[in-house]
């Protein structure tokens, strides 16, 4: 019984970081038209600047969960501006294709200079050691990842749905030339954008960093999961990305209890489920 | 090109120009469906890796002789492509390409998890057999001459069902689907036609690799492998007839290069996807017709 329940934390756990990738993939899918294939690449970038804040400058864990997710924000600011402007006229499969690239490019790189094992993150003091729930022994840490990518998620999902900010982001999707006739600088917009989806990737990566090997390989080995996340909770979705992430989270860590072996295949065996009966996703609309 | 083909085992290393050939017509097939129905697949390895241990398995548990262990291999590619296509037609555009990505991975966790694909061994030491049950194709030069039939084959196959009323249809499917629908055509029903051909094409790429090298691997069937195709058909020039051809020979001799220097592979790729991207969207075969003003 601990172990269903130990599993089942874990799996809420990778859940969390689903939900968090996902809502990044989302907003900048729903507001740009454009799939970040690089958002694996820049999760793992953001662990990355974390260990390499606490490795080189001695910068700890709080302050990193404000730095990281910045930088990465900047990079994907530069990102957007030089490159990838150039193709919103066009095909959104070229965004695809570019955003491919460039997550090639980064993986190469990190993999060129620190190797394909991962280099250890120790979970910060405050947070080590684990509650005793009475059924089950509960880490801090995990606890803490839970609550506080909730609390992103649901303010990330509250920002873009119930207030001014978000509804200028959400005409400018519909109808960009008219929004900026209104006066609203819309390139901008869609660049901060752009910037604040892959700073929740860098956020998550911080998050991750304690939990998983910060590795070249971190966001390859969750992206294509996290598409499927995308596609079943329908694309453009904000609450959809954030449930379905959640839920298949805690459906994988059931399946690797009940099922060990059809845990890896479970998550894309839902989405061709869910691509039979409902094609718009579960909370996408269908066009 | 036919001509170049036939001395090409003469002047360079013959087992790296059929690795050549083997991804030429698999990016040939890949092509039929991005260049010609509009239809970005991102998972187009499974076809290639899953006929690749259907036939190994054929040749060497079964005993098939080459000739219908590679044809096992294109019609288990074939099934493949009819349940994922039907699967993947019900969505447009993106959405199209992440339901191949997802059943690719799926696939791919199959090939992983199956007993007989032996895992992270992948299928070795695969007969090549004698074609026919007259030509030995242990030979190096006999097996090249094989392999170019088939990649000949397959090339023709492909020029039939682009220049015909059906690969018209497919022309109008990509260009603007709903003005097809509207003259009455249905264009579910060919798209997934044209999918279930192109898998059996890329299968047959795979099936004939599997028989080259004389094992069936992973990396066949994993997203990489998807990634290097695009690659080469958008390095080539998305759409024109020859561009998978030299798109492939590009990339595979980028590889076989800098296999030295490993681990710039993956940085090199992702470089001239980004570059092809911006400035190059046409490919070189493109850039050709346009310089040479000739259609190519």
């Amino acid at each position: 019984m601990q172990a269903l329940y130990a599993q089942l934390v874990i799996g809420l756990v990778n859940g969390a970081f689903y939900a968090l990738l996902s809502l990044g993939l989302a907003i900048i899918f729903g507001l740009l038209n454009v799939i970040n294939f690089a958002h694996g690449a820049l999760y793992m970038l953001g662990a990355f600047v974390a260990w390499g804040l606490l490795h080189y400058a001695g910068i700890g864990y709080g302050p990193a969960l404000i730095i990281a997710p910045l930088v990465v924000g900047v990079v994907g600011v530069i990102l957007e501006r030089t490159l990838l402007q150039r193709l919103y006229r066009l095909d959104p499969l070229y965004n695809l294709l570019l955003t491919f690239g460039l997550a090639l490019v980064i993986q190469g790189l990190f993999q060129m200079r620190f190797g394909s094992s991962g280099e250890s993150y120790e979970i910060p003091a405050a947070l080590q050691g684990s509650a005793n729930l009475g059924f089950m022994q509960l880490p801090y840490y995990r606890g803490w990842v839970l609550i506080v990518s909730l609390v992103v998620c649901l303010a990330t999902w509250f920002v873009t749905e119930r207030t001014k900010l978000g509804s200028y982001l959400r005409a400018a999707t519909e109808n960009p030339a008219l929004v900026q006739a209104f006066g609203v600088n819309v390139p901008r917009m869609i660049t901060v954008t752009y910037g604040l989806g892959v700073a929740l990737a860098g956020f998550a990566g911080v998050l991750a960093a304690p939990i998983f090997p910060v590795s070249p390989g971190l966001g390859s080995e969750v992206i294509i999961v996290v598409f499927a996340v995308v596609v079943i909770g329908g694309m453009g979705s904000i609450m959809g990305s954030i449930v379905t992430g959640f839920a298949l989270g805690l459906i994988e860590g059931l399946t690797k209890v009940v099922y060990p072996a059809a845990s890896g295949a479970v998550v894309f065996a839902l989405m061709a489920l869910v691509l039979l009966v409902r094609p718009a996703g579960l909370f996408g609309k269908a066009s | 090109m036919t001509g170049l083909l036939v001395i090409a085992p003469f002047v360079a290393y013959p087992v790296f120009v059929m690795r050549c050939l083997c991804m030429a017509l698999f990016a040939c097939a890949f092509n039929l469906l991005i260049g010609y129905a509009g239809l970005l697949s991102f998972g187009h390895a499974m076809f290639l890796g899953g006929a690749g241990y259907a036939s190994a398995h054929a040749a060497k548990v079964w005993g098939f002789p080459p000739e219908l262990a590679i044809l096992f291999g294109t019609a288990v590619a074939a099934a493949l492509g009819l349940v994922v296509g039907w699967l993947a037609i019900r969505r447009q555009g993106i959405y199209f390409s992440m339901i191949t990505l997802g059943l690719a991975q799926m696939v791919h966790f199959l090939c992983v998890q199956v007993p007989f694909t032996h895992g992270d061994d992948g299928i070795q030491g695969v007969p090549r057999g004698v074609l026919f049950g007259v030509i030995d194709l242990d030979d190096t030069l006999t097996m090249y001459g094989f392999v170019l039939v088939i990649f000949l084959l397959g090339f023709a196959i492909i020029y039939r069902i682009i220049h015909s009323p059906f690969g018209a249809v497919l022309t109008a499917i990509r260009e603007n689907e709903l003005r097809t629908t509207s003259l009455g055509y249905n264009t579910d029903h060919y798209k997934l036609i044209a999918f279930v051909l192109s898998a059996a094409l890329a299968g047959l790429a795979g099936a004939t690799k599997v028989l080259v090298f004389q094992n069936a691997t992973l990396t066949d069937a994993e997203w990489t492998t998807s990634g290097a195709v695009i690659l080469m058909t958008l390095l080539g020039g998305l759409g024109r007839f020859s561009g998978p051809v030299v798109g492939a020979f590009l990339v595979v001799a980028l590889e076989q290069y800098l296999a030295p220097f490993s681990g710039w592979v993956p940085v090199v790729e992702g470089a001239v996807f980004v570059v092809c991207v911006l400035v190059f969207r046409e490919g070189i075969v493109g850039k050709l017709s346009a310089a040479l003003k000739i259609p190519l």
